[in-house]
């Protein structure tokens, strides 16, 4: 028998094969889960925990395990991102506007999670309508990433975004693995300030049915992991085709983990040049090491270009938030959510929209208005759809010479709650190096590889060709294994 | 050349530019990207589901029975139907407008092109071209009536498919825009892509229309919106050329608005003002993928195509010989057509031609009068096309003569039976008999000697008497032919 602590050290695998094993229940598994849910509830990670539904599941779960009938992820605890509809309980997306919405209905991708018999132990927080690289534009408050500096331990850091709960929940082991979701880096960013694996897959390998909407041709459901493997199980669990979604990909999901392989010999690894460009000291460090880690296993490397970058953000910047200020007229008061009455029709639009969005995702709607109104939609709607155009060109020119791309995820380590950059250009920034991926439709996976100078994790990215997910939990495999990530946090910890 | 679409207004000629943006809605058992049912007069709010409704998450799925029926309408109407098209969205704020955006076509329609040659007189025809068809999701419905303070809202209507069908400002009076939504509404109902029920609103028209000298650029445009019956697109035209004549005549500017028809008034009446116009922000859905369609589909729908108004009347007119005004009253409406196909199919008589003819003469004589005098219409009539058949071949194989046909059809009316079995019950057979007749002749040549000198003496029109007085003698059930002809020779 475990402990209870050490059973939340393990991965998911290994919990899986704990499981398959009879190590532990299901039950004894949630329980572990659930104390610590319970002791770090400070870091704010959960909107609405399910602890009663959660050992149900697992009590299901052990029947299943001990009658032979166990899933994939039989009796696997995990975080769900409060954006995946979940039937009967409540889904904010972060917002206000949401906050007594209980859908009557289920998200495919949580779906998928169930029947192959994993167990919820809640709802994890995000910036609102995923919206944001922070968590700090969350109704329900920021969320602390578990991780501190070595320099000024008492700094309360944020864990990235959009996905902050998903990471937070993860990293700081309050669930073994969690659901999130990438719109421009809402998957990667996070997981790289949180020292975690995320994977944002090829646009339409994961249903978008029952996920709430930011922006719909760019939306993708994701997992966020402690390890490679562990992305790769869950990956292959939240994807599927589904009829309900017209985006959704008719594509064959292979077996990521049973076909998994650190073997990069044949891989040819290219290095994008604009990527490469005016980064610190500390990230071109960084890619210099993963690149000799690619380079020592086998991996062939060489520089290639992709002209277009400078113009993914604001190409981003116009093309989401267009989206957004569509996806979200929903939110009217009408049939659901937040109304706060007004004396006409427009006026209990305006008070009730004034009163349920956040800062941010007003900005959002008012620029996404402006881009699609008469006399500005060509030359910012119309140009940025000619540029994503270009940007997809460009990635598959460069996809005729390389296998992957390499690039660091993030421009910067985590920063603190309260040196969060006061104008939005600022914050921005930080979708730098992920935005692209989206505008593609390209699969991108950030793998924790290094620490900086703060012993903060750092993260690099992996960037394929449409539905070469495979290729890339190869070689994230490769890279982990190289890295020796956890070996680094643990020298960090002893020494520190 | 004198144009008589023209308006004499006191400071000279005017001429009236019409354009109909058509709302048709698509027979399809489901909505156009759930599905939920499209069934008419349901409780409120009992055929949307949580995708009607918008809550988060749901998404659209296209309903490829309705694009199957936008593109027969497309090919009905002899448009282009184009294998790219792509959904967009129309954004803006209302309260039965779940998502706040309508999904439509727009910058890529379905169908482009096409037209519809509508009928001014007997003989006159004239070409309506079409600019676009699209397809598009219905709104709900919000009813204001039934509280003083709240306005409710019924989504049942939500998210059912229509067709945009939009012309080209090629309609010059009142009378050409009715003519064009009558053969629209014809066209559409012989496809059976849309069944035209104007009171359901399932045929709505917009109507833009304004004024110009003749020679000159278009004047500035009013847009009628939501006009439900063909009648009232006529009134409603009518009034606003009217309106806007006053204006122009006085010196004025006619403003570019949107405008409703009271059909209760006859007027129509500001709704919005162009500063108020919407922008509608139109983009790609990304919910959708473009909508790419195969030759092969668009051929096989093709060769589904039922035979349409203006050929079935040319057939009509170059098979049957019926007039140009018959084959056009009978093409004219889908039912009528209908009954007189079966009926001409089900005429067992040697002459098929002169049956068919015949059947059309019957149809628009007696039928018609019968149906009038009962107030009813085609839809609701009881009597069979075959029976319709079997009279008339009781005719034309001298079982009975058009004289006694007629009652006999008085009475399958009222009863419902058939013509033979009235005809027999009744002794309504016709005798054809020379022995009989010849008797009937000599009888009356016996009783009225008189009169027979007097005709052989040269009072020739006393041959009609005698006619008369055997057919009485007979029962009016004497083949009146084989009367003339034993007559005659009786008489030499």
């Amino acid at each position: 028998m475990m402990t209870t602590s050490s059973l939340t050290e393990l991965s998911l695998t290994q919990a899986r094969e704990g499981l398959a094993k009879k190590d532990f229940t299901a039950t004894e598994l949630t329980k572990a889960y659930l104390a610590v849910m319970n002791e770090k509830r400070e870091l704010n990670a959960y909107i609405t925990e399910t602890p009663e539904l959660a050992l149900e599941q697992a009590k299901a779960s052990d029947e299943r395990l001990s009658s032979g009938k166990a899933g994939k992820l039989e009796g696997i605890p995990l975080a769900i991102k409060d954006l995946f509809c979940t039937k009967g309980i409540r889904t904010t997306a972060g917002s206000k506007m949401l906050d007594n919405f209980i859908p009557p209905y289920e998200s495919t991708v949580t779906q998928n999670l169930w029947n192959a018999g994993a167990v919820m132990l809640g709802k994890v927080n995000m910036d609102e309508f995923a919206m944001g690289s922070s968590n700090l534009n969350s109704a329900y408050g920021p969320v602390i990433n578990p991780w501190h500096r070595t320099d000024a331990p008492t700094k309360k850091l944020v864990p990235g975004g959009s996905s902050g709960g998903s990471v937070t929940a993860v990293a700081a082991h309050m669930a073994l693995g969690a659901t999130a979701s990438d719109t421009g880096g809402s998957i990667r960013q996070p997981a790289a300030f949180c020292g975690l694996v995320g994977i944002k897959p090829t646009y339409g390998l994961c249903s978008r049915r029952g996920m709430v909407a930011f922006a719909s041709s760019l939306d993708q459901a994701g997992p966020v992991a402690r390890t490679v493997r562990d992305a790769a199980l869950l990956t292959e669990v939240m994807a599927s085709y589904d009829p309900w979604d017209s985006t959704s990909a008719n594509v064959e999901i292979p077996d990521y983990l049973a076909n998994i392989s650190k073997d990069v010999r044949t891989l040819r690894v290219g290095l994008p040049r604009e990527y490469c460009e005016n980064l610190s000291s500390e990230m071109a460090h960084l890619l210099q090491q993963g690149v000799d880690w690619l380079k020592a296993a086998g991996a062939t490397i060489q520089e290639v270009s992709l002209p277009t970058t400078p113009y993914a953000l604001p190409t981003y910047y116009v093309i989401a938030p267009a989206e957004a200020s569509s996806n979200l007229a929903k939110y009217d008061g009408l049939r659901y959510g937040l109304r706060v009455p007004g004396k006409s029709l427009d006026e209990m639009y305006e008070n009730t929209r004034r009163e349920g969005f956040g800062s941010e995702v007003r900005r959002r709607i008012l620029i996404g208005t402006y881009v699609l109104s008469v006399g500005y939609y060509d030359a910012y709607y119309l140009k940025a759809q000619k540029v994503r155009t270009l940007i997809s060109q460009d990635f598959d020119r460069v996809f005729g010479d390389v296998d992957v791309l390499l690039t660091p995820t993030t421009p910067t380590e985590a920063f603190a709650i309260d040196e969060k950059p006061t104008d939005p250009v600022t914050m921005y920034l930080n979708d730098i190096f992920t935005v692209t991926v989206n505008l593609a439709a390209l699969p991108g996976m950030s793998i924790p590889v290094g620490l900086s100078k703060t012993g903060l994790p750092l993260g690099l990215q992996l960037i394929g060709p449409r539905f070469s997910e495979q290729r890339l939990f190869n070689t994230a495999l490769a890279l982990e294994e190289a890295a020796e990530f956890e070996q680094q946090v643990k020298l960090l910890r002893k020494v520190a | 050349m004198t144009n008589k679409n023209l308006i004499e207004g006191k400071t000279g000629q005017w001429e009236v530019i019409i354009g109909l943006e058509v709302h048709a809605q698509i027979i399809s058992r489901s909505k156009l990207f759930c599905g939920c049912s499209t069934d008419f007069g349901a409780e409120p709010n009992t055929q949307v589901g949580f995708f009607g409704a918008s809550m988060p998450g749901l998404l659209p799925v296209l309903n490829h029975a309705c694009v199957d029926q936008a593109i027969k309408t497309g090919l009905g109407l002899n448009g282009t139907v184009n294998l790219v098209s792509v959904f967009d969205r129309k954004n803006y704020f209302y309260a039965d407008l779940p998502a706040g955006y309508q999904i439509s076509q727009f910058t890529h329609p379905l169908v482009t092109g096409g037209y519809v040659d509508i009928d001014l007189d007997d003989t006159t025809t004239k070409r309506i071209h079409l600019t676009r068809i699209h397809m598009e999701q219905d709104a709900g419905k919000s009813i204001h009536d039934l509280h003083p303070q709240k306005t409710y809202i019924d989504l049942n209507r939500s998210g059912i498919a229509l067709m945009e069908i939009v012309s080209e400002p090629e309609m010059r009076s009142a009378e050409e825009a009715m003519a064009y939504m009558k053969k629209l509404r014809t066209v559409l109902r012989y496809l059976g892509t849309c069944d035209g029920n104007m009171e359901q609103g399932s045929l709505r028209a917009d109507a833009n229309i304004s004024l110009h000298r003749p020679g000159t650029p278009f004047g500035t445009r009013a847009e009628i919106k939501n006009v439900n019956s063909i009648r009232f697109v006529g009134q409603a035209i009518e009034y606003e050329i009217y309106r806007q004549l006053d204006i122009l005549e006085n010196g004025g500017e006619v403003d570019q608005e949107t405008r409703l028809f009271d059909p209760s008034k006859g007027k129509t009446r500001s709704m919005r003002t162009k500063e108020n116009a919407h922008d509608y922000r139109y983009f790609p859905d990304p919910d959708l993928l473009p909508l790419r369609l195969t030759k092969e589909r668009i051929e096989a729908i093709h060769a589904t195509m039922p035979e349409l108004p203006d050929a079935k009347r040319n057939r009509l007119m170059a098979d049957f010989g019926l007039s140009p005004y018959d084959a056009s009253v009978i093409s004219g409406e889908k039912e009528i057509a209908d009954f007189y196909e079966s009926a001409v199919s089900a005429s067992k008589a040697q002459d098929h031609k002169q049956a068919a003819k015949m059947i059309a003469n019957w149809l628009m004589g007696e039928v018609f009068a019968a149906l009038n005098r009962d107030s009813k219409n085609i839809e609701a009539m009881s009597l069979p096309a075959t029976h319709l058949a079997q009279l008339i071949d009781l005719i034309l194989d001298n079982t009975i003569s058009g004289k006694i046909a007629k009652d006999v059809f008085s009475k399958m009316w009222e009863s419902g039976k058939e013509p033979a079995t009235l005809v027999d019950a009744l002794g309504l057979r016709q005798i054809s008999d020379t022995g009989a007749i010849e008797k009937a002749i000599d009888d009356l040549m016996a009783r009225e000697g008189d009169k027979v000198a007097e005709y052989k003496s040269g009072k020739e029109q006393l041959f009609g008497y005698f006619v008369g007085q055997i057919m009485k003698a007979m029962q009016g059930k004497a083949n009146p032919g084989v009367v003339n002809e034993l007559l005659k020779k009786k008489l030499s």
